[in-house]
């Protein structure tokens, strides 16, 4: 699909420095419309600031940054009226309730948006009158995504969006996500859910350090790299169990092991056959392409010292 | 319009919900006005208590409002993120500013119209009030006070900021001739009393109610000087994130 900068999101060389701190470093990636784009990355990584660069809080150091064709920074009043945003945390007086609270973002934005319908999409209608302080968690989440919703976006910038909600709230958003998308809209979701991640991102971008270290969609960031898992309760000597195979076992977690860079199953055979000689119990086994925990995890890993 | 009407409601609400503020800026000085207007125990002179604490309250409820209520609700909404998540929407500072200004200036005119009648109704002679001077005193009041409510909400935490302005609340109370004369206090905090804003502001509405000014017209000046130098401060220092 052809896409032009005034379609989506475009970033090319930013930089943000917080004195001598450089937070974002010459990053530069696209963000299509019509898709959802999930930004991870550990924390100092450079997600929130190079987000709240695109959403006009931020005046970068240097490089250029367009939201819909326009300067975040410099254009910010006809970017407002376009795009939705969801901090992660706060942004609405505890006292303010919560069908007041969505009649005002609706009545600011004036795009006709109906205030109780919305409150009833982000099921909040039980606790209209509930005020913020009141609600619970995974409620104030929803809160913040009905207030990013009532500027019916052509982008939107959606920070933890279930951070602290319920299965059944995390299908509902989950939804709201997938109709954006439908819709055209340019939905960008920052977090630290890999599994959530998995279920919504059509691409997705990994900082580290500052830096953009992966990108693609998650079809291609988890292809090319084949892998067989497996769980064992054992001591298991990796060096000599690879060494057996002729692949790189690794233990990724406890009692979590992986086979490196096959999926085939003549090497499971020999898998099973291994352990069965060892007097090893072995469970949970299988094969395809890396998950997008253990991508991440490679992609920022620290060096050991 | 419709957007400064939607956050100028939205302001009230926020306002008429929150108990503390209410009792600040409409409680404490009616309270006060009732109980020292009606005993005498106020080294007044030859002015009733009531005539002569008028004037005091009324800059009193003009530093309730537009400093300590301004300043510790901006104060929290900046905590609390509120200022940054309303500056991604299509309202805009200038509006944001203006709705502040209008609900300071909408709670004023009621302090002003209940403390005056509840003056009017223990006896208070109101013959010598002067409208004109009264609008100017208080939108000098108002500047100052926002000023310097703002400047300390625009850099403190949340927290500080409350303590801050509550403590600065009680010593502009204590030596700003509202409840005792100036004139009683020793020589030296006279001096530090007349050049606050709070002793500034109530020697004008002394004259503007009953033309009893002590330090007469350098007190507007004084006010003025602080109108300017808060507004600039608030301009320099006020942070919205």
């Amino acid at each position: 699909m052809n896409t032009s900068a005034s379609d989506g999101l475009s970033v090319s060389q930013l930089v943000i420095k917080y004195g001598e701190v450089t937070a974002v470093d010459h990053i530069s990636f696209t963000a299509k419309p019509g898709r959802v784009t999930v930004i991870l990355g550990p924390n100092g990584a450079g997600k929130t600031s190079t987000i709240e660069a695109c959403e006009g809080f931020l005046s970068p150091t240097s490089g250029t940054i367009q939201v819909l064709g326009l300067n975040p920074f410099l254009q910010r009043k006809q970017l407002n009226r376009l795009m939705g945003i969801m901090l992660q945390d706060g942004g609405i007086y505890p006292s303010a309730r919560v069908g007041e609270l969505v009649q005002q973002y609706c009545a600011l934005y004036g795009n006709g948006v109906d205030a109780n319908a919305l409150v009833a999409r982000v099921g909040l209608q039980d606790v209209a009158t509930t005020t913020y302080r009141r609600l619970s968690g995974g409620e104030k989440q929803r809160l913040s995504l009905a207030l990013a919703l009532a500027a019916l976006p052509k982008i939107i910038f959606l920070d933890e969006p279930t951070s602290g909600i319920d299965v059944n709230g995390r299908d509902l958003v989950r939804s709201i996500i997938r109709e954006l998308r439908d819709a055209g809209c340019c939905v960008i979701v920052a977090t630290h859910e890999l599994d959530e991640a998995e279920r919504i991102a059509d691409d997705v971008l990994v900082f580290h350090r500052g830096n953009v270290v992966a990108s693609g969609t998650l079809h291609e960031l988890r292809s090319g790299r084949e892998e067989i898992r497996f769980r064992s309760h054992s001591l298991i000597d990796v060096h000599s169990l690879s060494t057996t195979l002729g692949y790189t076992v690794e233990q990724t977690r406890q009692s979590e092991f992986t086979i490196a860079g096959t999926s085939d199953s003549r090497v499971i055979v020999q898998l099973t056959d291994w352990a069965k000689a060892n007097n090893v119990d072995i469970g949970d086994i299988g094969a395809g392409s890396q998950r997008l925990d253990d991508v991440f995890r490679r992609l920022t890993a620290e060096p050991t010292t | 319009m419709k957007l400064l009407r939607v956050q100028l409601a939205c302001e009230l609400r926020v306002l008429a919900r929150n108990g503390e503020q209410l009792l600040l800026i409409l409680g404490i000085p009616m309270l006060l006005l009732s109980f020292f207007g009606n005993v005498d125990i106020l080294p007044t002179g030859d002015q009733s208590s009531i005539n002569f604490l008028l004037p005091g309250i009324i800059a009193l409820a003009i530093m309730s409002t537009a400093m300590v209520s301004l300043g510790i609700a901006t104060g929290f909404e900046r905590s609390y993120l509120v200022l940054k998540r309303l500056g991604a929407t299509p309202l805009g500072v200038p509006r944001l500013v203006l709705a502040k200004a209008l609900s300071v200036l909408l709670v004023e005119i009621v302090q002003v119209i209940l403390l005056v009648g509840l003056a009017f109704l223990f006896g208070a002679d109101l013959d010598a009030l002067n409208v004109a001077k009264l609008i100017l005193a208080i939108a000098l009041g108002t500047l100052a006070f926002s000023g310097i409510g703002l400047s300390l909400a625009g850099r403190l935490r949340g927290e500080v900021n409350l303590a801050a302005q509550n403590a600065l609340y009680l010593v502009l109370l204590l030596v700003g001739g509202i409840i005792f004369p100036l004139q009683d206090l020793p020589s030296w905090l006279q001096w530090v009393g007349r050049i606050t804003p709070s002793g500034a502001l109530t020697d004008v509405m002394r004259d503007v109610f009953s033309a009893t000014a002590t330090y007469g017209a350098s007190s507007l000046v004084i006010l003025l000087g602080w109108a300017i130098v808060a507004q600039l401060s608030a301009f320099k220092l006020f942070r919205w994130n």
